[in-house]
């Protein structure tokens, strides 16, 4: 493929950021957004039409059907040894494809709807770049050749995600839910960056087509060395994982993202929901030969996936703001991907089985994009409409916005995996993959999949149905233009991406396979999925003592799940008591007597070098030619020293 | 006489052309077109440069004169890069050139500059001592006529003076150091000497090498030969300040390190890399101490580019393929940076006339793209990253230590110490300029049109040589290849 799309699609973005973040507070909001629009827009064309050229054209086709993994371009930017070299390119192969289209598609709606959603905010300029940044990042990362690439843009979509969670930088909460996403993120990474350096320590590469073309290889450089019990292998790449587990709020490092949700809603729905955190899920499909190579290293990916699904369902049925129920579920359904790739990875011995759980894992990431990023639109309608984010301050609300009710509704259906929506279809996959390894996981994550249309109706019938609250004089209204369109498109792509024969795309070996529905399995969570919203229809279509019976019936588990099971309480004890206390205190005084103090003395004898010898700077020529002279010869005098030496 | 080997000097027939024109435009063209000289002489100089980069590389070595000139791809890109850094002085100069006092000595500026160019091209290229002795000269003793250009003034006529007397010492100790080399080899041709001095030791010859670097030393102010530097760069027009700062050091560099691997390579156990290795240590730390008490933003920047001549020599004592790469690199970056520095003094002296760091407090206020620019240019000779300063320091660093003896390390870690030195008196001038509470003392003004070119030119460099990494993979191919790499051992 000509170089030339590629180049753009990274480009136009970071081009945009510069642009508007230099020249941005000269131009006038309208003229920046539509700048904005514009230009994501052209990148979402290129985008479409690199994707299209890759899936159809026949010369990504080797001759056995697989398709190939074609390297655009890839440059050298720092060369460590002859082998070990940093280089940044553009990788295109099935999943980088499929994320091209899912990040520019869902980036252009977000970019359109901040339009509206926006309007009139203080820093609109500012916002409109972070967002181009954050598409640069988020686009870079995908197609990244290398490891240590991937590594650079993740840092990058780190720190856009940083400025943006923070962009309401006078208000508090906003500020410290950054920071807390930035430590957070960042000591992840630190993992990340471990697993990195241990990884190419053994198999002298970064190269992800060296690494996963012949994993046995990487299996076999790392042959032997062991750390603690376990292989070296096996930490590198449950340290890099890690770094998945930040990004992708896996437990116990899922902490920052309901907290991200202080930043404007569009930005939750791009980064909190659609791309940034799937990251972590998209690295592991990257590696994933060689994870397949690792048995311990994928269970560890399955149980966190088990668990933090559960987790994260369990805490979204007691949330009361809207977006924080929406932040579970994220954290919910990116739990799935996760445990179908390490299903998938795991196998059981049939080989389709690997093809299917990875299939199916970015099948769900994919339908879960659209839908996801349609539900936090829509909830931002929401919030915009009634200038609230709790669900006490609405209710009643088809009436008032038809369009977003409609459009919330079909996001719902499709996360709670009733046909023929998008997201049943995707789900059904993960549940077959899951069964197909062991029963019992499959039972805990059709569990958890009840829950999850539990949830969503309820948070659906709380807003929608329930009862009027007094809305005053101030009667909620439609979402303007600009933010119903994205809400109609998303809707529309909900419904019918579901149909979308995705095992002739994207599949783990990169062979096409065709996808068969097993009716055991979705008949059965077609039926679980309809109990769970007949049962929250029952408890909240209509304002009734139900709920709060529920609550004081079992009043410890409520207690615990309103209360996330109490980790940030957790998290703040550790770091307050123990670490500041312990750890903290000491290095502190380490550092400003000993380090401080040495380094006090160092520049004072420097300064009193300095004073010392300034005479020799006399500005006699003389003098200057006598040390010239004694200079010279004591270098030879030194030099003899050397010769005897 | 074959007249064809004159072919192999394509450069220097290219900038004499280039002297010639300026010289015939200088002396025949009416006084009223006397104004666009500087423009003319910038886009000559431009047109030059650009054809040399783009004309076709060479493939092997060809010499000349029975070996006494030589040329390759390697000394082509050092001349380039020298070019470039003329190109850029030359633009910076062209207010200051048009200046109403400097009108009747134009064209001598311009004229000088290039001819010491020229002798330059003739140190780096020579491959006879005879030759590398004419070239020394010719790179020196203009130099002196145009520390002198501002001759009214009372510091440029005393910087001359000062120049000229020890660079005339230190020529005469050079052939002093010659003629004892002479005497133990029976050659002045490079090759000739590496033959016979190979595996050889005397004291004659440890005193011979000692004049010998002390004379090239000379050129790259290094400690104790520096002494000259502080007073000629205050002294001197800061358009002559910046070309003797980066353009003569850097061929110097680049010649030095030629000299001692090609003539000096097989003495026995290499007794001048000790050499070196002290006076590095010297040079750098020396350098960096006098440095943080400047005032005078001239004098502090003549000490700062003591210190980075040692840092370069990292790249001549690692004599291995990686740290040639790295000098040339550390000289291109060293370019950009130092003439960003000496572009910012320039517009705020020509405007202002200040020069002392006190007239800097509060710059931001009233300048802030002067300010930023400098603040870049402080950044990268630190060696921040990301800027290139950073990328070069890096790029030396890992060349010496590949060298790989324990006393390498050693030396590289006193470097890295001081480069924290350094990083305290950097940031003194960032301090003063963005951090001071006092009331601006410099007032907003325009920098004129060639000024703010040539910013805009090596803040270009300072942000992007160090992510365009293609410049420094081109420098590493190029001396992979060369054949200077039979000296490494």
């Amino acid at each position: 493929m000509d170089i030339t799309i590629p180049a753009l699609i990274l480009c136009l973005p970071l081009f945009m950021f510069l642009l508007l973040g230099i020249a941005g507070c000269k131009m006038s909001h309208k003229l920046a957004g539509w700048l904005g629009c514009l230009g994501m827009g052209t990148c979402l064309v290129l985008s479409y039409f690199t994707a299209f050229t890759y899936y159809f054209d026949p010369q990504f086709v080797a001759e056995n059907g697989e398709r190939i993994q074609h390297t655009v371009f890839n440059l050298t930017w720092l060369q460590f040894t002859d082998n070990l070299t940093i280089n940044l390119g553009f990788l295109l192969d099935p999943i980088s494809a499929l994320m091209l289209v899912v990040i520019t598609t869902i980036s252009f709606m977000v970019h359109l709807y901040s339009l509206g959603y926006m309007e009139g905010e203080k820093g609109f300029q500012r916002y409109y770049a972070f967002l181009s940044l954050f598409s640069f990042s988020m686009l870079g990362l995908v197609v990244a050749t290398n490891i240590f690439q991937m590594y650079i843009f993740w840092e990058l979509v780190g720190a856009s995600s940083y400025l943006l969670i923070g962009f309401y930088y006078t208000k508090h909460s906003a500020v410290s839910a950054s920071k807390k996403a930035f430590i957070v993120t960042r000591f992840a990474d630190l993992g990340f960056l471990i697993g990195i350096l241990v990884l190419s320590y053994y198999t002298k590469t970064f190269d992800f087509i060296k690494m996963t073309s012949d994993p046995s290889w990487v299996l076999a450089s790392t042959e032997g060395a062991t750390f603690m019990g376990a292989s070296v292998l096996t930490w590198a790449l449950v340290l890099i994982f890690t770094g998945g587990m930040g990004k992708s709020a896996m437990m116990p490092l899922h902490i920052w993202l309901p907290d991200a949700m202080e930043g404007p809603t569009p930005v939750s729905a791009l980064i909190h929901a659609a791309t940034m955190v799937v990251a972590g899920v998209y690295l592991v499909a990257r590696m994933f030969p060689v994870y397949m190579m690792e048995g311990a290293a994928t269970m560890f990916i399955v149980v966190v996936g088990a668990a933090t699904a559960f987790y994260a369902a369990m805490v979204a049925c007691t949330q009361v703001d809207i977006k924080r129920v929406l932040a579970f579920s994220t954290i919910s359904q990116i739990a799935f991907m996760m445990v179908s790739l390490g299903v998938a990875s795991l196998g059981n011995g049939e080989v389709s089985h690997h093809g299917l759980g990875y299939m199916a894992s970015m099948f769900h990431m994919f339908t879960h994009a659209m839908f996801k990023a349609l539900l936090f639109l829509g909830a931002g309608a929401l919030i915009h409409a009634v200038h609230s984010n709790d669900y006490t301050a609405m209710g009643g609300l088809r009436k008032y916005m038809p369009i977003t009710h409609w459009t919330f509704l079909i996001g719902c259906l499709a996360i709670a995996g009733i046909p023929p929506f998008s997201g049943f279809f995707s789900k059904d996959e993960i549940l077959s993959a899951c069964y197909a390894w062991s029963p019992y996981i499959g039972m805990w994550m059709s569990m958890v999949a009840a829950l999850t249309a539990f949830y969503m109706f309820r948070l659906y019938f709380l807003i929608f149905w329930w009862n009027n609250p007094d809305y005053g004089h101030h009667k909620p209204h439609e979402a303007p233009l600009p933010m119903a369109i994205p809400l109609v498109v998303l809707a529309a792509v909900s419904c019918v991406a579901g149909f979308i024969p995705f095992g002739h795309f994207v599949t783990w070996d990169r062979m096409p396979y065709d996808i068969h529905l097993d009716w055991t399995i979705a008949g059965t969570s077609i039926v679980v999925a309809v109990c769970a919203i007949a049962l929250a229809w029952k408890m909240y279509c209509k304002e009734n003592g139900l709920p709060a019976k529920f609550k004081n019936a079992l009043p410890a588990l409520w207690d615990w799940c309103y209360h996330r099971f109490y980790w940030d309480e957790l998290y703040m004890f550790i770091t307050h008591k123990i670490i500041f206390n312990g750890i903290c205190r000491p290095i502190a005084w380490f550092d400003r007597h000993i380090i401080d103090g040495t380094m006090d003395a160092f520049a004072t004898v420097t300064n009193k070098a300095s004073y010392a010898i300034r005479g020799l700077q006399s500005g006699q020529v003389q003098m200057y030619v006598w040390v010239y002279l004694i200079g010279a010869l004591l270098l030879a005098g030194f030099g003899v020293l050397c010769l005897i030496m | 006489m074959d007249y064809s080997q004159f072919l192999a000097m394509k450069q220097e027939i290219g900038l004499l052309i280039v002297f010639l024109l300026v010289f015939l435009y200088d002396t025949f063209m009416p006084r009223s077109a006397g104004k666009q000289l500087p423009v003319f002489a910038s886009v000559l100089m431009l047109i030059f440069t650009a054809a040399c980069c783009f004309c076709p590389c060479l493939a092997g070595s060809e010499s000349a004169f029975a070996g006494m000139y030589e040329t390759s791809a390697v000394i082509a890109a050092i001349k380039n890069i020298l070019n470039i850094g003329v190109v850029i002085v030359l633009i910076q100069s062209v207010k200051w050139a048009n200046s109403e006092e400097m009108a009747p000595r134009r064209g001598e500026f311009y004229e000088l500059l290039l001819v010491t160019l020229f002798g330059m091209y003739l140190m780096i290229s020579a491959r006879h001592f005879l030759l590398f002795v004419i070239g020394l000269e010719s790179a020196s003793l203009p130099l002196a006529a145009m520390v002198a250009l501002d001759k009214n003034r009372y510091e440029s006529s005393e910087a001359a003076i000062k120049y000229i007397l020890t660079a005339v010492f230190s020529s005469a100790v050079f052939m002093m150091g010659l003629s004892f080399v002479y005497a133990l080899s029976g050659s002045l041709y490079f090759q000739n000497i590496y033959l016979a001095l190979t595996g050889q030791h005397s004291t004659m010859l440890v005193l011979a090498l000692a004049f010998v670097i002390s004379g090239v030393g000379f050129k790259l102010s290094l400690v104790p030969f520096h002494l000259w530097t502080a007073d000629v760069y205050q002294g001197a027009p800061t358009s002559v300040t910046s070309y003797l700062s980066v353009i003569s050091k850097g061929a110097a560099a680049f010649a030095f390190l030629v000299i001692l691997c090609q003539a000096f390579g097989a003495v026995y156990a290499n007794i001048w890399e000790w050499m070196l290795y002290a006076l590095i240590i010297l040079t750098i730390t020396v350098g960096n101490l006098f440095a943080i008490r400047q005032r005078n933003m001239k004098r502090f920047l003549a000490f700062s580019s003591v210190s980075q001549a040692g840092y370069i020599m990292l790249g001549v004592i690692a004599f291995n393929a990686m740290g040639l790469a790295a000098l040339m690199y550390y000289i291109l970056v060293y370019i950009f940076s130092n003439l960003a520095a000496f572009g910012v003094i320039g517009a705020i002296e020509n405007a202002t006339g200040k020069v002392s760091m006190d007239d800097y407090r509060g710059l931001s206020k009233t300048n802030p793209r002067l300010s930023l620019c400098m603040m870049l240019a402080m950044f990268s000779l630190a060696g921040i990253p990301p800027f290139a300063g950073f990328f070069s320091k890096f790029f030396i660093f890992t060349g010496a230590i590949n060298q790989g003896s324990v006393a390498i390390y050693v030396l590289v870690l006193i470097a890295l110490i001081n480069t924290i030195i350094s990083l305290y008196y950097y940031l003194l001038v960032v301090k003063a300029m963005y951090i001071a509470e006092e009331a601006p003392v410099v007032e907003t003004f325009k920098s004129s049109c060639g000024e703010r070119i040539g910013l805009w030119i090596t803040i270009a460099g300072i942000i992007g040589l160090g992510i365009v990494s293609c410049v420094y993979n081109f420098l590493l191919d190029t001396t992979a290849t060369s054949a200077i790499n039979a000296y490494f051992m």
